[in-house]
């Protein structure tokens, strides 16, 4: 490929994968390249990342597509032998006489040591080996074989790695100060999560070579965090996911809080006006207005915490709560198949993991038979907190609406939603799923707005439009 | 004029003034002077973002203008205002002989015109850096605004016409995103996401402010505030604050960090309390048990 297509393919391929690129900054990139040059393969990551990227959440993206198209290396590189073209020697320590069990413990060793001294060079060169080692996937044909991630991910068992890891922290750091079990436990689970990606990156780059690129760019790219469907979220995005919680509910009340600023012009303020007209000799250039009474209801929130949701119900409730203060009141409930209150798991300044750990507690007491059912768990709403739904209150569902096929309850619901000022459902599932096996989703669609939720922009759409 | 001259050029130029740069931020700085693009710099609170516009224009030897961004900001204090006392003086001064329409034309003249920070960046025939800072501070509206200076740099000035640009500035956007900016603005610059430094620039960036500091304790410091980014916190610290935890600590004449001496100057890098409780029961779990006598408690 010459390098001009090259280029416009890894545009296209950043294109298809939701970054948006305009013509200009396509321009502006080629200028771009034409300043720093081809020489120094970081200086073209930042100088392409400088004028395509305009959203850091699309940074993983970039930097996956980039080394798709533009590799480190081809094959397995160059490994240090002689370059004059001579067969390389074999390297010393890869003595025929050694067994397969030596060989990856002692991969697994040398990983674990240059993750503990965070040595980048040193972990990359193994990840290499590692990939070649345990991810070949041989093929019966030309163009059949490729290469697994998951391979390779089994074989070096991370799990354990993080323990070795974690404990190579602790003897090596200094013994008047060491670090505590906790944090070198974090900091080695952080590490050893950035040999996966690692890992995971290495095999695409493989895959790329022998398929192509674009092939690979269009299969195994993952959405971008804030398009990523919280039903597919793996425990690491989780864990990214909530970290993007606190700044999101951030965000959205500022901007909220701008937005009702710019429409607040209330009644003139003839006194402010009169005063400031003294500067433009008593012409009143510029009017002064009192401030508007900021109009504010309750919510109640209703969340669905049965395994299959659960993720999705504890973030939309930590947001909803992160903007607490939008609201005069707030209260949450969470159900399986009986109703339980939560507000007070809330503590206003309270940490969001612990309070992500009392949730994860709660769904257990919000369950005594086990599965889910919406109509006894609304019924069961009613009855125990008949105070909780008013004329003032929005109300806000939050569920599959999947009921494993018992009585729906719509007839509650429909009680619910005139009492209520407002009320809106949300359905983490695909609108194409909403009525598929044991989903109730359309008919209780008809008596309530139902809005499909699925991940973080759609979350913050729906959040912004709800205040 | 050429800003720099290539990306090694900057990190030279830009350590010289007391910025240390990675290879990233080398580039982009580089690149937007090349392409004389606006450079937008979003990230975390504290990381030197409006440090960079500054070691721009102490590094270029150019004068820095700039637009410190509020809610509310407006035309009249971001571009330009007419100076309506001198007007009005002006207009009273008028001796009866002289025609409404001569004087008409003399009050919207560059004698009456008030330069904001936009329009002086633009006038100036020096170089300039023009910082306009926390952008996503602003209501959307001043967006429009800086659009046509940041695309054309120019202002349109309906009395007078179209002022253009004797000199392009070398304009520096800050956000620390807590609002989408518009794809309009976004278009029309470069990018550039600033995050916590590694442990070894970060210790380079608090050495050469805080020379006085012993390098063990330099390495301890920079060491825990690594670990405290690491944990869960509501405010990671930043850099700035590590190079007051490191002021403090000299200041205090403390040696070494050990855990009272943490706990007792925390407040200088953690601003929640439910985050500092957080970080001490974090690194007291193994202090506790090293050191003889009974942990402190707050």
């Amino acid at each position: 490929m010459a390098l001009l297509e090259r280029h416009l393919a890894f545009i296209e391929a950043l294109r298809e994968a939701g970054v948006p690129v305009s013509l200009a900054e396509d321009l502006d990139s080629v200028v771009a390249v034409e300043q720093v040059g081809l020489g120094d393969r970081e200086t073209l990551r930042a100088g392409l990342a400088a004028t395509l990227l305009k959203r850091q959440t699309h940074r993983g993206l970039f930097d996956a597509i980039f080394d798709l198209y533009f590799p480190a290396l081809v094959g397995s590189g160059w490994r240090g032998g002689p370059l004059d073209g001579s067969e390389p020697a074999p390297p010393a320590d890869a003595a025929p006489e050694r067994g397969a069990d030596d060989a990856l413990a002692e991969l697994r060793q040398a990983m674990a040591d240059a993750l503990a001294d965070g040595d980048q060079d040193a972990i990359r060169l193994l990840v290499r080996e590692a990939v070649e080692q345990y991810g070949a996937m041989p093929g019966r044909g030309e163009g059949l074989s490729s290469w697994s991630s998951y391979n390779t991910v089994q074989q070096l068992s991370l799990d354990g790695l993080v323990l070795r890891v974690a404990r190579a922290l602790m003897e090596g750091s200094d013994d008047r100060d060491p670090r505590s079990e906790e944090v070198s436990m974090l900091t080695a689970a952080n590490r050893v999560a950035s040999l996966q990606r690692q890992v995971e990156a290495d095999v695409r780059r493989r895959i790329a070579e022998e398929k192509d690129p674009d092939h690979v760019a269009r299969t195994t790219l993952r959405p971008s965090l804030d398009q990523l469907p919280f039903l597919n979220a793996r425990r690491d995005d989780l864990e990214e996911l909530r970290r993007q919680i606190y700044p999101l509910a951030r965000r959205l009340a500022t901007r909220l809080a701008r937005e009702q600023h710019a429409r607040r012009r209330g009644p003139l303020d003839f006194r402010r006006t009169i005063r400031a007209s003294m500067a433009t000799g008593g012409v009143p250039i510029t009017t002064h207005h009192r401030p508007r009474r900021p109009h504010r209801t309750e919510l109640v929130v209703l969340c669905d915490v049965s395994g299959s949701v659960a993720n999705f119900a504890s973030f939309t409730l930590l947001l909803v709560y992160a903007l607490r203060e939008q609201f005069t009141k707030v209260r949450a409930f969470t159900f399986v198949d009986d109703i339980r209150e939560v507000t007070d798991d809330f503590v206003p300044g309270a940490d969001p993991a612990e309070t992500m750990l009392r949730l994860a507690e709660s769904a257990r007491h919000a369950s005594r038979w086990g599965r889910t059912n919406y109509g006894r768990a609304l019924s069961r709403f009613v009855e125990d907190h008949p105070d909780a739904v008013g004329p003032r209150t929005s109300l806000l569902v939050l569920g599959d609406a999947r009921s494993n096929y018992s009585d729906p309850g719509l007839e509650v619901l429909r009680e619910l939603v005139a009492t209520a000022r407002h009320a809106w459902w949300l359905n983490p599932e695909h609108r194409r799923q909403w009525g598929t096996g044991d989903s109730a989703a359309p008919e209780y669609a008809e008596m309530i707005d139902m809005v499909e939720c699925r991940n973080l922009t759609q979350l913050s759409e729906f959040v912004h439009d709800l205040v | 004029m050429t800003w720099f001259d290539s990306p090694a050029d900057a990190t030279e130029r830009l350590h010289g003034a007391g910025y240390l740069a990675d290879d990233a931020t080398a580039t982009t700085v580089f690149l937007a002077g090349r392409l004389e693009k606006p450079l937008l710099v979003e990230g975390p609170a504290g990381v030197g973002k409006t440090e960079l516009a500054k070691a721009v224009a102490r590094a270029t030897g150019a004068e820095l203008v700039r637009l410190q961004c509020y809610e509310g900001l407006d035309e009249a204090r971001a571009l330009y205002e007419w100076n309506y006392k001198k007007q009005l003086l002006r207009i009273q001064a008028t001796s009866d002989d002289q025609a409404w329409e001569q004087t008409h034309d003399e009050i919207f003249t560059d004698e009456f015109l008030l330069t904001r920070p936009l329009l002086g960046a633009i006038l100036r025939e020096e170089p300039t850096v023009l910082l306009i800072d926390e952008v996503d501070k602003t209501d959307v509206e001043v967006e429009g605004l800086l659009l046509e200076v940041l695309s054309d740099f120019q202002v349109t000035i309906p009395e007078l016409g179209t002022v253009a640009a004797v000199r392009r500035p070398f304009v520096v956007l800050t956000s620390n995103a807590s609002r989408e900016l518009s794809e309009a603005v976004k278009r029309r610059c470069l990018f550039l996401h600033l995050d916590y430094p590694d442990a070894e620039r970060e210790r380079e960036i608090v050495t050469s402010h805080v020379p006085e500091a012993a390098e063990r304790l330099t390495r301890q410091l920079v060491d825990l505030v690594g670990t405290l980014r690491e944990l869960d916190l509501k405010k990671a610290p930043s850099i700035s604050e590590s190079v007051d935890w490191a002021r403090t600590l000299v200041a205090l004449e403390v040696a070494d960090l050990d855990q009272h001496a943490v706990e007792r100057t925390l407040g200088v890098v953690l601003k929640h309390s439910s985050d500092q409780t957080k970080a001490v029961a974090a690194l007291r779990n193994h202090h506790a048990g090293t050191r003889p006598g009974a942990p402190r408690r707050r």
